[in-house]
């Protein structure tokens, strides 16, 4: 297999693991960074950290520069209409948690929820409870058995009492792309608010914001080669009317007494406290990396990687793959060997793969699985990586077996 | 704590494991040492007796010999259930007392397995080393 990457080179990281005999195949849980990234974080402290958003001093507007030019970057990149549609949290579970908390006035007794079988806990634990607090009717889309959401369920299920629809755009298990734009066009016709969870697509290919025509996308940086710690929202601007203030304290008040508060608008009103300040930074230099690459070029070598290593599993007759991964990563169980000690002999042998319910318990139980052993790739993974991963694989079988 | 202590099957476990010289010849002994497991019975093998905070299932049974404690243990993943066989044959008659003092962190360093307690492994081994812990504080 010699599916080269051009891109390894930009990312320390990966080197580093390989020196130590480390090959790392758990990018959908956090991607490794480019050393731009590192640079732009490290170069914010070397030349001087400052809060956003509250001094007229230089550092402090020098900074506050910077991370609004990462709310540009990142409206750019998913083509949203406007930077001041993009909210800063931090990470993809807190923009859930924000949505859940910032929506809940839209909902009345009675009113529906629909998610699909297919989310992570992050995008179904925060509407799920908050079901439970206004005593609203959580349904969820069943998948057909190729994982994929079953369209003419959803059109039985998503109706006029649906008041949040939620999907993921690429299951973090099941790595196929879910049916989206008749799903959202289900949610819309009934009038219905749309959230999309990218942070598993954001990563594979440029999603455009506007033609997808969701209310709310919402994705982590760290899985997009940036930094942990952020998460972006991308609203619609008339969704973001919708949305009521959650956490206070910061720069997202405008005026305040002892008695009672105003508060800004999105994108600030959203952003209490201090912000992940050097992360920010550190995104815009992921996106920048990012936009200088050939989009065509990466594709290419991420099909290439991920059909090598669905053609590799398919040779073995015991493994069972979940769903039809059509990119990224393959989830699998072997008949006959506990998900536990493959993991085991394969992290004697360096191999960093994930193993258990890859936080989508109900999903995992509803394919009739406890865990799965989960590869996944990022553009800097290459032919190598496969093969140490199948060599070790091999390896562990036969001892296990 | 001295070899001199170490019960028969533990000196066993410990020679064994020190001659190993590759990861496929501990991954072969916790197998073979995994089946020497004594089977719980399906009585045994109940909600109670689960150890939770693990990946595969895990099942520890504690009884209390007059002063010593004897465990038995079962769990679904071969190679956890060799972690297990070789952490009973450390623990398994010992006092209460001498099971809160015992430092099985260095008696897995010693069989060379200390990365298998790792905080973010979730093979179970850690649950069931606090769970032990647990029971012998309370009787102590
Ligand atoms: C599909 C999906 N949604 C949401 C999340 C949550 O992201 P984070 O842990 O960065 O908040 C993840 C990451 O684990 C994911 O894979």
């Amino acid at each position: 297999m010699s599916l080269h990457s051009p891109w390894r080179a930009d990312f320390p990281g990966i080197l580093a693991l390989e020196t130590e005999h480390q090959t790392y195949l758990d990018s959908a849980a956090t991607a490794q960074k480019p050393q731009s990234v590192i640079d732009a974080i490290t170069g914010y402290y070397l030349h001087g950290a400052a809060n956003v958003h509250r001094a007229q001093h230089v550092p402090g507007e020098r900074t506050t520069r910077a991370f609004e030019g990462t709310r540009e970057k990142v409206s750019q990149w998913l083509n949203a209409q406007d930077p001041a549609q993009i909210i800063f949290t931090h990470g993809a579970t807190e923009a859930f948690n924000l949505l859940a908390y910032g929506l809940a006035d839209v909902f009345q007794a009675g009113d529906e929820i629909v998610i699909s079988a297919a989310e992570h806990h992050a995008n179904l634990l925060p509407w799920q409870q908050l079901a439970l607090r206004k005593q609203l009717t959580l349904r969820v889309l069943p998948l057909a058995d190729d994982g994929q959401i079953d369209l003419q369920q959803a059109a039985e299920i998503i109706g006029p009492r649906t008041r949040l629809l939620a999907v993921t755009q690429l299951s973090n298990v099941l790595g196929g792309w879910q049916p989206l734009a008749r799903l959202l066009e289900l949610g819309k016709t009934h009038g219905a608010i749309t959230v999309v969870d990218g942070a598993q697509g954001v990563v594979h290919g440029r999603h455009d914001v506007q033609q997808l025509g969701c209310d709310f996308y919402v994705f982590s940086s760290h899985k997009l080669y940036g930094p942990d710690g952020v998460g972006v929202i991308s609203g619609e601007a008339q969704a973001l009317q919708q949305l009521r203030h959650w956490q206070f304290g910061g720069e997202m008040v405008r005026s305040a007494t002892f008695e009672s508060a105003e508060f800004n608008p999105a994108p600030l009103g959203f952003e209490a406290g201090t912000p992940p300040i050097s992360s920010v930074i550190g995104l815009g230099a992921a996106l920048d990396y990012l936009s200088g690459q050939n989009p065509t070029a990466i594709a290419a070598h991420e099909a290439a990687l991920h059909k090598a290593l669905l053609a590799g599993l398919i040779q073995y007759p015991q493994v069972k793959i979940l769903g039809q991964p059509e990119v990224a990563l393959v989830s699998f169980v072997v008949d006959g060997v506990h998900n536990a000690d493959l993991a085991h002999l394969l992290t004697e042998q360096g191999i960093a793969v994930r193993v258990g319910h890859h936080c989508a318990m109900p999903l995992l139980k509803s394919l009739g699985q406890t865990g799965a052993i989960r590869v996944s790739l990022g553009l800097y993974n290459n032919g190598n990586d496969l093969l140490r991963f199948f060599n070790a694989f091999d390896q562990a079988l036969e001892l296990l077996q | 704590m001295s070899p001199q202590d170490l019960s028969a099957p533990a000196t066993e476990a410990l020679s064994a494991f020190q001659a190993a010289g590759s990861w496929e010849q501990r991954a072969r002994l916790l197998m073979q040492w995994g089946a020497r497991l004594e089977p719980l019975s399906d009585a045994q093998l109940c909600e109670e007796n689960r150890v939770h905070g693990c990946e595969s299932q895990v099942w520890l049974v504690a009884q209390q010999h007059g002063d010593s404690w004897q465990f038995n243990a079962s769990s679904d993943a071969r190679l956890l259930r060799g972690l297990l066989s070789v952490l009973l044959v450390r623990v398994n008659g010992l006092s209460a007392g001498e099971l809160a003092q015992l430092d099985l962190i260095d008696w897995f360093n010693q069989l060379g397995l200390s990365r298998q307690l790792s905080p973010s492994r979730s093979n179970g081994l850690n649950a069931v080393l606090q769970r032990m812990q647990q029971l012998a504080v309370s009787s102590a």
